[in-house]
């Protein structure tokens, strides 16, 4: 019986374990360093803040594996050998494989700063993250103060999860705004008037410089780039990016660049290697879509595409239209499409943008100036409908006609007020706009 | 290091802000408030007892208001689930023990020793706790007050009050706000009022009505066809026979109509007295409900048992009643079972013929059912000659039902055990009315969550706090819709997705179990490959 073995147990992995298993009867082992069972990684933040317990993160019951004949095993592989198929793990273990897919997942960037392994220091991506958290910052009392470095979607929610507990929270943004990489500057300015709506200290365009060590080899504080001020803290949240988790196979024949190169098929350069999820680095682009896509549901995507690679028929892992979701605070955001920050914008992109004067709930429609093709939403505290809008760009909509149906694409709880007829009113008055 | 992972990660108590004055403030007054009816109980006889009633339930009132304000008045709107498992109250801690322990010696004391209460025994006046009550009920319904109108009382104030401060926590939901302003109304209405009222009409010689709670239907309300019920409306006049026709109608004509637009939300969410105080003095206890595989085994078999027990007795009840006299009334015997058995013979044979796929392994437990029934109706008809039907007297198999089911299960273990077992342990597992709406609601309605493709993040929010039990999740993550008969839809799994993922709708029948797995977000080449 061939022995496929997955290297992770996150979603990436286990969706692969899970749709080898519907499709075949091959020996399935999943080996994982970091839990025993499955885990949303996404929910996390929620452990923390009391709206969940640790086993609520797991979407299937302890009996699932065996009942599957999923083996779990929890070890650390050290390295591969890729001409034998040996696994070995550093407790001298080995094992072998016929297959493998290598799903190891992220790890927090760290950027070479002073201080950045003290204790007190973290990231906030792993389980062993969480339980570090906890230690070091169970309360406002043990934690008085603490500073987040890194503008993204893992530092907005350490903001939340500290503010939860009443820490105070200096959250250090490189950019001039947040996020504003990836969101066009009056969605990323609203956003940053929500975070100071949480009393969170928000310092926009601000370096870390250093991270400063008491006489115990604890964060005392930090010190900010450009300003030179220091704020003493307690934790230190490292929060700037995720990069591929593939140190260990750096040494292997695997090839490698920022994550482990592989083709449409997910194959690596070594035959019977495979990776998926936010390891993998394709060595072409797919779309506009990044070579390492650390997302949620890229993740589940090639999990069940490289099942049906090695149990059924050669797959190309082909993602459909890009979206993403993701919450700050107490707004709620998702993107069907493309819709660019100032960064990166192509020239005939063309953005309409409606704000609600609660200053809670903005869309963006982004679109083609030339031939006024529908390109992509940014919605924040409304909730669209993702199979309308997946319709809408197969179908290669125009704007009017998407911004006169988007009644259709509503997707907020029954009883809700509704905008569509102030959007369709904004629209219809603005200034025409000539392209230049 | 000391550290239990699995069961909590908090180390230290997090909410570690102490209580502001104005919070004290309220707990003060509302304690207060109890003081009073702790009072009471113990014989304490106050001077005037209308005043220290208004005084005992308004500073009640009075202090929930107030705390619920401190609590959400000033915060943002959106989700406020921080430290719901590290309270002790919510995460089956000590106060958590503590509550359900009282809440089920008060049920039992209730139930079986309503003496202790302070009720009279023929004819003397009340005393301790039930005669604080006296004078409101003199009030309502000019008679002094029972165990049950005190019950009542402070059933329909938890309502209110725990609605208000429901209300403010979801102050940014419109659905959750009009459907707590709707459970408030109908209970202090329909429950707590029109009763009270109809008792006063019986002061007059040609009125004989019974309780009844309109909104509350057979077999939720399992006395309604009991023979001193139907006695009281047939010699109530025209609006007897109204009710009477009312009831039945609100069954087999109302509550399908309604159940097929609206799924059975509708009643569990919107109307019923017991989802009204689940949703509202039970919400800080939803998330205790089991999701395990294992529980909803025991839910299936455990509500279906409770429905088949309550046909058979109701049958017998009313069997029995009509009397074998066909000049007695228009109904006889045998009409009213062959009646019953076609009824249910046509359900079953449209189940049969038109979901019998939907329906997969579970139609066996169906066709048993459905046969059980059947099987005792001829043995009704075959062995009914007396008032003994099957060996067993049909009062005796009434008094059971009303024991084990209408007593222990959906009051002492169903509101007591709430800080246990979650807030829909009678609705999740024992109720009849639950079930019958969920078996339509699963084959026979417009109603369903619909998942939105592929945005889930398998966070588990939804299935936490789901107070069913069901495990929302596992049908999220695969881009499926949720059409359990189970599910009496609050949306709170819609409120709590942080991706905007559920949303509670009535829609086509089409497509409205099946997964839309291309949503997920693949190719459509590869989705063709996972269904094949």
């Amino acid at each position: 019986m061939e022995h496929i073995v997955i290297i992770g147990n996150g979603i990436s992995g286990v969706t692969a374990a899970r749709h080898i298993r519907k499709l075949s009867n091959k020996r399935i082992t999943i080996i994982s360093a970091e839990s025993d069972y499955f885990f949303s990684r996404t929910a996390l933040m929620y452990v923390y803040m009391g709206h969940m317990k640790f086993e609520h993160t797991q979407p299937y019951e302890d009996w699932f594996w065996k009942k599957n004949k999923i083996e779990l095993v929890k070890a650390y592989v050290k390295d591969i050998n890729t001409n034998t198929k040996t696994l070995e793990f550093d407790n001298r273990d080995a094992l072998k494989c016929d297959k493998l897919i290598i799903a190891t997942g992220s790890k927090p960037n760290k950027f070479g700063w002073p201080g950045q392994d003290l204790k007190g220091v973290l990231g906030m991506y792993h389980k062993q993250d969480l339980e570090n958290l906890e230690i070091l910052a169970p309360n406002n009392k043990v934690c008085k103060h603490a500073v987040i470095v890194g503008g993204g979607l893992i530092g907005i929610e350490l903001a939340e999860m500290l503010n939860s507990r009443h820490i105070p929270v200096t959250f250090l943004v490189r950019e001039s705004s947040f996020w504003n990489g990836v969101l066009p500057n009056s969605e990323s300015q609203m956003i940053n008037r929500h975070i100071k709506s949480h009393h969170i200290d928000l310092r926009l365009s601000s370096n870390l410089k250093e991270i400063v060590s008491d006489e115990n080899g604890r964060v005392k504080s930090i010190i900010i780039a450009e300003s030179g001020e220091e704020i003493s803290c307690n934790i230190v949240g490292l929060t700037a990016g995720v990069s591929p988790n593939i140190n260990f196979i750096k040494s292997t024949k695997i090839d490698t660049n920022k994550g482990v190169l592989v083709n449409q098929y997910l194959e690596t350069n070594i035959p019977d290697v495979y990776a998926v999820g936010d390891c993998a680095e394709q060595h072409n682009p797919i779309g506009n879509r990044r070579p390492v896509e650390a997302v949620w549901y890229t993740g589940r995507m090639m999990g069940e595409t490289i099942a049906q690679t090695i149990c059924a028929e050669k797959t190309a892992y082909q993602p459909g239209h890009w979206f993403n979701s993701a919450k700050f605070f107490d707004i709620e955001y998702q993107t069907y499409g493309w819709v660019h920050g100032e960064k990166g914008r192509p020239d005939y992109e063309e953005h309409f943008h409606w704000t609600h004067e609660d200053d809670l709930k903005c869309i963006t429609v982004a679109y083609n100036r030339n031939t006024r093709e529908f390109l992509g939403i940014n919605t924040f505290g409304i909730r669209m409908r993702h199979e309308t809008f997946d319709t809408w760009l197969t179908d290669k909509r125009d704007v009017d006609y998407v911004i006169s149906h988007l009644s259709e694409a509503n997707f907020d709880p029954e009883f809700y007020k509704r905008f569509e007829n102030e959007i369709i009113g904004q629209y219809k008055n603005q200034p025409q706009k000539t392209s230049v | 290091m000391n550290q239990n992972v699995e069961e909590s990660m908090s180390l230290a108590k997090p909410d570690v802000q102490d209580l502001s004055i104005k919070h004290k403030i309220s707990v003060v007054i509302g304690v207060f408030g109890l003081f009073i009816f702790v009072l009471a109980l113990a014989n304490i006889d106050f001077p005037n007892r209308g005043i220290f009633l208004m005084l005992a339930i308004g500073s009640i009132a009075l202090g929930t208001i107030l705390y619920s304000n401190q609590i959400y008045s000033n915060k943002s709107k959106g989700i406020k689930n921080d430290s719901v498992w590290f309270k002790s109250m919510s995460s089956k801690g000590i106060l958590g023990w503590i509550t359900g322990i009282v809440l089920t010696l008060f049920y039992i004391v209730l139930y079986f020793y309503p003496q202790y209460l302070g009720l009279s025994s023929t004819g003397a006046s009340n005393t301790g706790l039930i005669a604080l009550f006296d004078p409101l009920s003199y009030l309502l319904s000019g008679r002094p007050a029972s165990q049950w109108f005190v019950y009542g009382t402070l059933y329909t104030l938890a309502i209110l009050i725990f609605g208000y401060k429901f209300m403010l926590k979801y102050k940014h939901n419109r659905y959750q706000q009009l459907r707590t302003g709707s459970v408030m109304f109908f209970q202090l209405g329909f429950a707590f009022l029109i009763p009270e009222f109809m008792a006063r009409l019986n002061e007059s010689a040609s009125y004989n009505l019974p309780y009844y709670d309109l909104k509350s239907m057979w077999p939720l309300n399992y006395y309604l066809f009991d023979g001193w019920s139907i006695n009281g409306f047939l010699s109530s006049g025209t609006l007897g026979l109204i009710l009477l026709i009312f009831g039945v109608l609100s069954i087999f004509v109302v509550s399908p109509i309604l159940t097929y637009k609206y799924g059975k939300r509708w009643y569990c969410s919107w109307v019923c007295g017991c989802g009204a105080l689940a949703e509202t003095a039970g919400d800080s206890f939803r998330q205790l409900s089991s999701k395990k595989l294992s529980a909803w085994k025991l839910e299936r078999w455990l509500i279906h048992t409770v429905l088949v027990f309550s046909i058979i007795m109701t049958t017998a009840v009313v069997y029995t009643y009509l009397g074998s006299d066909p000049h007695k009334f228009w109904l006889t015997r045998a009409t009213f079972l062959l009646s019953a058995g076609i009824i249910l013979t046509s359900i079953f044979a449209i189940v049969m013929v038109f979901k019998r796929k939907e329906l997969g392994k579970d139609a066996i437990f169906g066709a048993i059912g459905f046969f059980v029934i059947i099987a005792s109706l001829f043995i009704l008809y075959f062995s009914g000659t007396t008032d003994k039907i099957f060996i067993v007297k049909s009062s005796t198999l009434r008094s059971a039902y009303g024991l084990y089911i209408g007593s222990i299960f959906s009051g002492v273990v169903g509101t007591g055990f709430y800080p246990i077992l979650g807030n829909r342990v009678w609705c999740r597992f024992g109720c009849p009315m639950a079930a019958i709406l969920g078996f339509q609601q699963r084959l026979f309605s417009k109603f369903r969550i619909t998942t939105n493709g592929g945005q889930c993040i398998s966070c588990g929010n939804c299935s936490t706090y789901c107070e069913m039990g069901i495990d929302v999740r596992a049908y999220a993550q695969k881009g499926e819709n949720i059409v359990r008969s189970s599910c009496v839809g609050c949306g709170v799994c819609s409120a709590v997705c942080p991706r905007g993922v559920l949303k509670l709708e009535n829609g086509s029948l089409n497509g409205r179990i099946n997964s839309n797995e291309i949503l997920l977000g693949n190719d459509v080449n590869l989705i063709t490959l996972l269904k094949r």
